[in-house]
């Protein structure tokens, strides 16, 4: 009996988080049609879902398989590129720009996968602060190396170059579709809040259905003792590199949304460095560590929040900072756990008495 | 056959002899022990069986088939599930999450099939949860399946160990230390339940163990270790007195 | 004779990661945290110079010791307010809240400063050395860098092997419950490390931007992730490792800038570093850990 009543909790628990989502796209539909909604705010749709989608994904690595990444922001550059690369590059061969996006999605998502492996083989021998000064290191080499990638396109197909656009050796009427430091202009403007809330709805299902499965079990089992889950016969390497790789994945697929809601697409600090990989970790440790609804609500809220309010926005990397010490501070220094459990067994206490 | 049969066995870390020359026969169905002071190599015995350190020298063979220095995932699915000295629970998973974690390889369905919700994962995860719970049943830890494993008291926390490795379905079980912290009616529960999953699961057992009680009340043969190398061995009773081993344990 | 300029330049700047590298390889060693805002100390140091020297025309020397007196007062600050009560957290939360720190640090001074670069006055006014009839030229500052270098590595091993708080420190990396049966008083050794750390993060503050003159809140945070990738590579916890290892970044670093990409250089060293952790993982003088079951 007993058991029926916690699969139904985790049941209902999801249940709610989808129920938050779909609730919050109605409540900014019925606001834009209602002609309330700036155009501050409605530029801010897209990039939300982005960053939610961002969070979730990097709460698997974080939170499911315990490993802290930094480098969550050179995936979504993979993504973001790859996918704009798709878009731009088969316009000739496939003329909707609806599904040149859709597939662009899976590019991707496939691309940034690709990815995931080939850096999650090293990078998931090493651990705790090692890995995380690893991943950092791959964010900032992915992001330096497309900053120097070149790619056209004529009669003869593509030509890449690591150098400049004149070493492409494009003909008189070739394309130049990634440029340096410049990166990927003219991208059609494929992204809405519509399919960015579906986006953030299928990566719940995923990590949902993911952590509630025989494989979410082994990954959780191996982040809470790798010993003991070896010793029960589970592949440490294999989970460990599907949680990373499917991390990473949605994170190319959030880079895709965040690239076709751009006209100029270039790989900067601020959007695809070290510093974007900071904010959604933030996001994660905000909304806990591990609880998947609680980033989301973060995401939402430290992006909405700092715009809104005119005049916090200067102040937005600060407050970041601060919230990122403060609850760390709470949450796990040794004497506040000890604190807020005396705290709770006063409550009870007090209960207890007035129940008598 | 024996269902262990180890020769040779030994490692050193730095120069030090840690395991020197050890050997063990277990006979199938058979509740073995291995004793001996802090620091003789009991433990790296288990972590050398587990393929947690590999052995510069020697042999294991398990029902036959040899596993020396093969890996721990590979060495759990030949047949050889162990419990830990410090005991080592997936600690924010729930007591029966932690049984099902010990079902992984012989319930399986893949990871698609989980995201998608295919007919297979329903069917599979029934089943396991049936079977868990008939585990948890064993150790009298069904009522608690789904607490928090770190919030049980450590008495049940030791045994969801062994319901765990057991759902690993072994032929060997190793148990490092069971006893480990008990209150002495604790441990006779415990000599109750491990005769038990000797009985009813067809289970080789070998166990270390500090407590005497226990290993004079259920253990067949006995293993004495000293300083890394085999002291003595043979039946219980006979062990226990001989006056070596007494040395060994209260010194000179 | 452009090679040898390379290599000396190479030097130069790899003596300043060493500075760096000392301060985070000690608190990792002791403390056996990855102080992620140590770069953003040398920042710090780099501002109050050149508030002292620039806004308030002050004497450089006033300037470099007001550095290190406000970086190791904030070193320590930080240590008490934000690491201290984290001892016995998990590993994850203290990188975490260090992340935090680094953030805050950058941010406060993105408040007082603002974005815009800072034209920083060299504080060495010695004149360049010239060689082999003017064809190879060192400036002063790269004089006084790699001098610097070689003084504070020679003090700090005196330090540690010669007085009593070195040998405490000493016991503290090795085992910290033992130091404190030892009767050492471990928070105290801990809030040490921190100060001398940053004290010579705010030294190779003033060295890194009298070298390159232009200072922006940001101005320590690759540096010091270079100067943690140069303590890794020469081994976490040891000091002359750190030395080697900043070094050897200094000059990988000015070749490929020379050689290679100037826009690839930093890629090139991020990968040293990944290389160096896959290949020996503990460093070129670091020692071998071994997790017990």
């Amino acid at each position: 009996m007993k058991m029926k009543s916690v699969k139904n909790k985790t049941t209902i628990q999801n249940l709610i988080t989808y129920a938050i989502v779909i609730a919050f796209w109605v409540f900014i539909q019925i606001w834009s049609k209602t002609g309330h909604m700036t155009s501050l705010l409605n530029g801010l749709l897209v990039p939300i879902c982005t960053y939610v989608i961002l969070a979730i994904s990097l709460n698997l690595t974080v939170g499911i398989l315990g490993e802290l990444s930094l480098g969550h922001a050179g995936f979504m550059c993979v993504g973001a590129f790859s996918g704009a690369f798709f878009t731009k590059a088969m316009a000739d061969v496939i003329p909707s720009v609806g599904v040149r996006f859709a597939i662009a999605l899976f590019v991707g998502a496939a691309v940034a996968a690709v990815f995931g492996v080939l850096i999650g083989i090293p990078v998931l021998r090493l651990k705790g602060d090692y890995l995380a000064i690893v991943t950092l290191a791959f964010g900032e080499i992915i992001k330096n190396l497309i900053n120097v990638f070149y790619v056209g396109k004529d009669s003869h197909g593509l030509h890449f170059s690591m150098k400049d656009v004149a070493s492409l050796n494009l003909e008189a009427d070739g394309e130049v579709i990634i440029k340096g430091a410049q990166g990927i202009t003219g991208t059609p403007k494929a992204s809405t809040f519509t399919i960015g809330i579906i986006l953030v709805l299928i990566t719940l299902v995923i990590i949902l259905n993911l952590i509630n499965s025989r494989t979410g079990r082994a990954i959780m089992a191996i982040r809470d003792n790798r010993i003991a889950a070896e010793s029960v016969g589970i592949n440490i390497t294999k989970y460990k590199l599907l949680a990373f790789t499917i991390s990473a994945s949605i994170a190319g697929v959030a880079g895709v949304l965040y690239a076709h809601n751009l006209s100029s697409l270039a790989a900067t600090t601020k959007n695809f460095g070290y510093n974007m990989s900071i904010m959604i970790l933030v996001f994660v440790v905000l909304g806990g560590i591990g609880n998947i609804r609680g980033s989301i609500i973060a995401a939402v809220i430290l992006t909405a929040l700092p715009e809104m309010l005119r005049g916090l926005n200067n102040y937005r990397m600060l407050i970041y900072a601060i919230v990122l010490i403060v609850m760390m501070l709470f949450n796990s220094a040794p004497k506040s756990i000890e604190m807020r459990e005396r705290l709770v067994e006063k409550i009870k206490g007090k209960n207890r008495k007035e129940a008598a | 056959m024996a269902m262990l049969e180890v020769k040779n066995l030994s490692i050193s870390f730095g120069g030090l002899k840690a395991v020197n020359d050890f050997h063990v026969t277990i006979e199938k169905g058979q509740l073995y022990g291995l004793i001996g002071p802090n620091g003789a190599g009991k433990t790296t015995v288990f972590n050398l069986l587990t393929g947690v350190y590999k052995p510069d020298s020697g042999s294991i063979e398990l029902n036959g088939v040899n596993i020396t220095g093969k890996k721990t995932i590979d060495i759990n699915q030949a047949g050889i599930a162990r419990t830990f000295q410090n005991i080592r629970l997936f600690k924010d998973l729930s007591v029966l999450d932690n049984v099902k974690v010990g079902l992984h390889n012989h319930h399986p369905y893949s990871t698609l099939e989980g995201i998608l919700r295919a007919p297979r994962y329903f069917k599979v995860e029934k089943e396991m949860n049936q079977r868990a719970l008939e585990l948890l049943k064993v150790f009298d830890l069904d009522q608690e399946a789904d607490f928090k494993a770190s919030n049980l008291p450590y008495g049940k926390q030791r045994k969801l160990e062994i319901a765990r490795a057991l759902a690993t379905d072994p032929k060997l079980l190793l148990l490092d230390e069971p006893a480990a912290g008990m209150n002495p009616n604790e441990t006779k529960e415990l000599m109750d339940t491990i005769r038990f999953v000797r009985d009813n699961f067809d289970m080789t057992i070998l166990l270390i163990e500090h407590d005497m009680k226990l290993v004079a009340g259920i253990c067949e043969r006995l293993t004495v270790l000293n300083f890394g190398q085999v002291l003595t061995e043979g039946e219980t009773s006979a062990v226990l007195n001989d006056p070596q081993v007494i040395t060994a344990y209260l010194g000179e | 004779m452009s090679f040898l300029s390379y290599l000396i330049n190479g030097i130069s700047l790899g003596s300043i990661y060493a500075i760096i590298a000392l301060g985070y390889t000690m608190v990792y060693g002791i403390a056996k945290m990855l102080n992620f805002a140590h770069g953003d100390i040398i920042m710090v140091g780099g501002f109050t110079t050149f508030t002292v020297v620039s806004t308030m025309g002050g004497n450089p020397i006033l300037g470099i010791l007001a550095a290190v007196v406000v970086c190791t007062v904030l070193g320590v600050t930080i240590e008490r307010v934000a690491y201290k009560p984290l001892r016995g957290a998990s590993p994850l939360a203290v990188l975490i809240t260090a992340i935090g720190v680094s953030y805050l640090l950058q941010n406060v001074a993105l408040l007082i400063f603002g974005s815009n670069s800072k034209q920083f006055t060299s504080v060495v006014n010695i004149p360049a050395l010239k060689l082999a009839d003017g064809q190879l030229s060192i400036s002063g500052v790269t004089i006084v860098t790699i001098i610097s270098c070689i003084v504070i590595m020679t003090l700090l091993t005196t330090f540690i092997n010669k007085t009593k708080m070195g040998q405490a420190m000493l016991a503290v990396s090795e085992d910290k419950g033992a130091a404190t049966l030892m009767g050492i008083d471990v928070n105290r050794t801990i809030a040490v490390t921190f100060a001398i750390g940053s004290a010579l993060a705010a030294i190779a503050g003033v060295l890194l931007c009298s070298a390159y003159p232009s200072l922006t809140p940001y101005t320590g945070s690759m540096p010091g992730i270079k100067a943690f990738v140069a303590a890794v590579f020469g081994g976490i916890g040891s000091i002359p490792g750190a030395m080697i290892g900043g070094i050897i970044l200094g000059v990988i670093e000015n070749l490929s800038k020379a050689y290679i990409s100037s826009q690839l250089s930093d890629a090139i060293v991020f990968s040293v570093l990944i290389i160096v952790l896959l290949v020996r993982p503990t460093g070129i003088l670091g020692k071998k850990i071994h997790e017990k079951v």
